[in-house]
């Protein structure tokens, strides 16, 4: 008797989400980006299609983040302008695509406005030709200035506009059909309302083709377990036939992991941890690694050290 | 969960007349309705009003004319069966057989060269099953039947023979039984069907009846069903039912997603 074939057999397919738009589509991009339509999880080949391989997206802001000197000199003195960061991470990282957080915009911080933000959008559009993932600063009143503001700068660009929330999908679902961008959906660590955002959206007629999901990313060591599962769920959903949830997922992982002290921590302060220039990037490539194995299709990323560990990574095994 | 809509069945009168006086629009608008109210298969039986198997494939065309969604063939004839699985578009369900040896032999050859679907009622030549153990016996002999002639499990959808609870109201425990026991016969298991409306036969209270039933067989395994679709409070209760089996990730809006 021959052996029983015990490979899952999944019934469904992620949705296929391209970002960017090069000249004939209406864009300035010099190409465009495609995650998803898988069907089947991540690295398991075998048992079903992976069309399109993880991307990493370079993280910039029109601040310089809050991180210790020392993971700010990996990347460079181009951290204080957000042109020169997008070029050295398309040039030299070799980033797939770039993440603009708008950090700069943070009423509490440096409270650039919506017009300021707009013209950063536009300044590293026109000085790189990699497909474009806008962040507004977190604060939903604010961001609904800066991100119509920034959503028109970019107009026809084929963006990934983060975030659509429980609280604002109206507004940034608006926003993105005016200017013919995509959506990114937000929820608190919970996949219950993942689940429900996602509904929303498709409810008041947005093509959820056009989505791609963001579970909050948590640092390894700090609620990076619950992520996991929660993604890794949500792709076993998707698979499975729930419409709602086979969609592509992003982690913000740079943007996560120097917040937290394993990270961000000098040797001073954490004896016999090792030195923080290599302990960092380490932490970021970890949690990054882990996160594609989750589901994850853009993982964004801070350092170049922890960018050429994962881009080794997905060259390797996907 | 799988839902197969029931309602265009000679058993019904306008269907009947339907086919009498081969009156497309009504089957179309039937299925257009079951369609709209989210069922993933159409079943389509003819019942006594014709034996012509020119007559189910005219039947089937009325339904795919208006929906893309698959057939459940309710017919166990295998000439008739070899006439209207190639007219169907998508690989269809074929409803039904029992446990008896000739008939699976008869059937499955065909189930099999077209990659479709069999329903397997847990019933042999000695009639209905008086318990959960001759329901289990029986389904075994379909799923060794499924086996030899290749057809996967998953193509194959067990029947536990549901039985009116006002006639025989003893039967329901037994039928949840031999429920819970089919879903250990494969890993991936088969599916588990019913025809629910049976067990409401007579009663009346009879969309209480079902809907109850229905989520007490979930419990136990149960993950399709021939229903009548329109039936809201039902399938509500059937998507609740399945969040409780951790089937589908809850949502506040869980109710009206389904219907959008």
């Amino acid at each position: 008797m021959a052996l029983p074939d015990i490979k899952e057999k999944w019934t469904y397919k992620i949705n296929e989400v391209t970002i960017g738009a090069i000249e004939q589509e209406g864009g300035t991009r010099g190409k465009t980006i495609t995650v998803g339509g898988q069907t089947t999880l991540p690295l398991l080949s075998f048992e079903g299609n992976i069309p399109n391989k993880p991307v990493v997206a370079g993280y910039i802001a029109n601040a310089v983040p809050d991180w210790p000197d020392t993971i700010l000199k990996g990347i460079g003195d181009e951290v204080k302008s957000p042109v020169e960061w997008a070029q050295k991470s398309v040039q030299e990282f070799k980033v797939d695509l770039l993440s603009i957080k708008l950090i700069g915009a943070d009423p509490h911080g440096k409270n650039a406005t919506a017009e300021e933000c707009a013209k950063t959008v536009s300044d590293v559009l026109k000085a790189v030709d990699v497909p474009l993932i806008i962040w507004g600063c977190g604060d939903d009143e604010k961001d609904s200035l800066v991100l119509q503001a920034c959503a028109e700068a970019a107009k026809g660009e084929n963006c990934l506009i983060g975030s659509a929330k429980e609280s604002n999908y109206r507004t940034i679902v608006a926003l993105c059909m005016a200017n013919k961008h995509k959506i990114i959906s937000e929820a608190p660590v919970d996949i219950n309302i993942g689940k429900q955002v996602n509904i929303l959206l498709r409810d008041i007629g947005y093509n959820l083709n056009d989505v791609i999901m963001f579970q909050t990313t948590a640092a390894l060591g700090y609620g990076f377990d619950y992520v996991y599962t929660i993604s890794e769920r949500a792709r076993i959903a998707g698979l499975k036939g729930d419409a709602l949830m086979a969609l592509p997922q992003i982690c913000d992982v740079g943007g996560e992991v120097f917040r937290v002290k394993e990270a961000v921590a000098d040797e001073d302060a954490l004896p016999g941890w090792g030195a923080l220039e290599k302990r960092g990037p380490m932490w970021e490539a970890v949690c990054a690694g882990n996160y594609l194995q989750a589901g994850a299709d853009i993982v964004i990323m801070a350092h170049p050290v922890a960018i050429k560990n994962i881009r080794q990574a997905i060259d390797k095994l996907f | 969960m799988i839902l197969i809509g029931e309602r265009i069945n000679a058993g019904f009168k306008d269907i009947k007349e339907a086919i009498m006086n081969k009156d497309g629009d009504t089957i179309k608008n039937w299925a257009k309705i079951q369609a709209d109210a989210k069922a993933t298969y159409i079943d389509v039986n003819m019942g006594t009003a014709s034996k012509d198997p020119a007559t189910l494939c005219w039947m089937i065309e009325q339904v795919q004319s208006v929906t893309d969604l698959p057939i459940s063939i309710d017919n166990n004839k295998a000439d008739i069966l070899k006439e209207a699985i190639p007219v169907c578009n998508k690989p269809p369900i074929v409803n039904s057989t029992t446990a008896e040896a000739a008939k699976l032999d008869l059937l499955l050859p065909i189930v099999a060269e077209h990659g479709a679907s069999i329903i397997g009622l847990s019933m042999d030549e000695e009639g209905s099953p008086p318990n959960a153990e001759k329901r289990v016996e029986n389904a075994g002999k379909i799923f060794e039947k499924i086996m030899e002639y290749g057809i996967p499990p998953e193509h194959l959808f067990l029947d536990p023979i549901v039985m009116p609870l006002k006639f025989k109201q003893e039967q329901a425990a037994a039928i949840m039984e031999a429920t819970a026991q089919f879903k250990f016969f494969s890993d991936p298991p088969c599916h588990i069907v019913c025809g629910l409306s049976n067990i409401s036969i007579g009663a009346k209270h009879k969309k209480l009846i079902n809907r109850i039933f229905c989520t007490m067989l979930i419990a136990n395994g149960l993950d399709a069903v021939i229903l009548d679709i329109t039936d809201k409070e039902l399938v509500d209760a059937i998507l609740t039912a399945e969040l409780f089996m951790n089937k589908q990730i809850y949502a506040d809006s869980y109710i009206e997603a389904f219907g959008s």
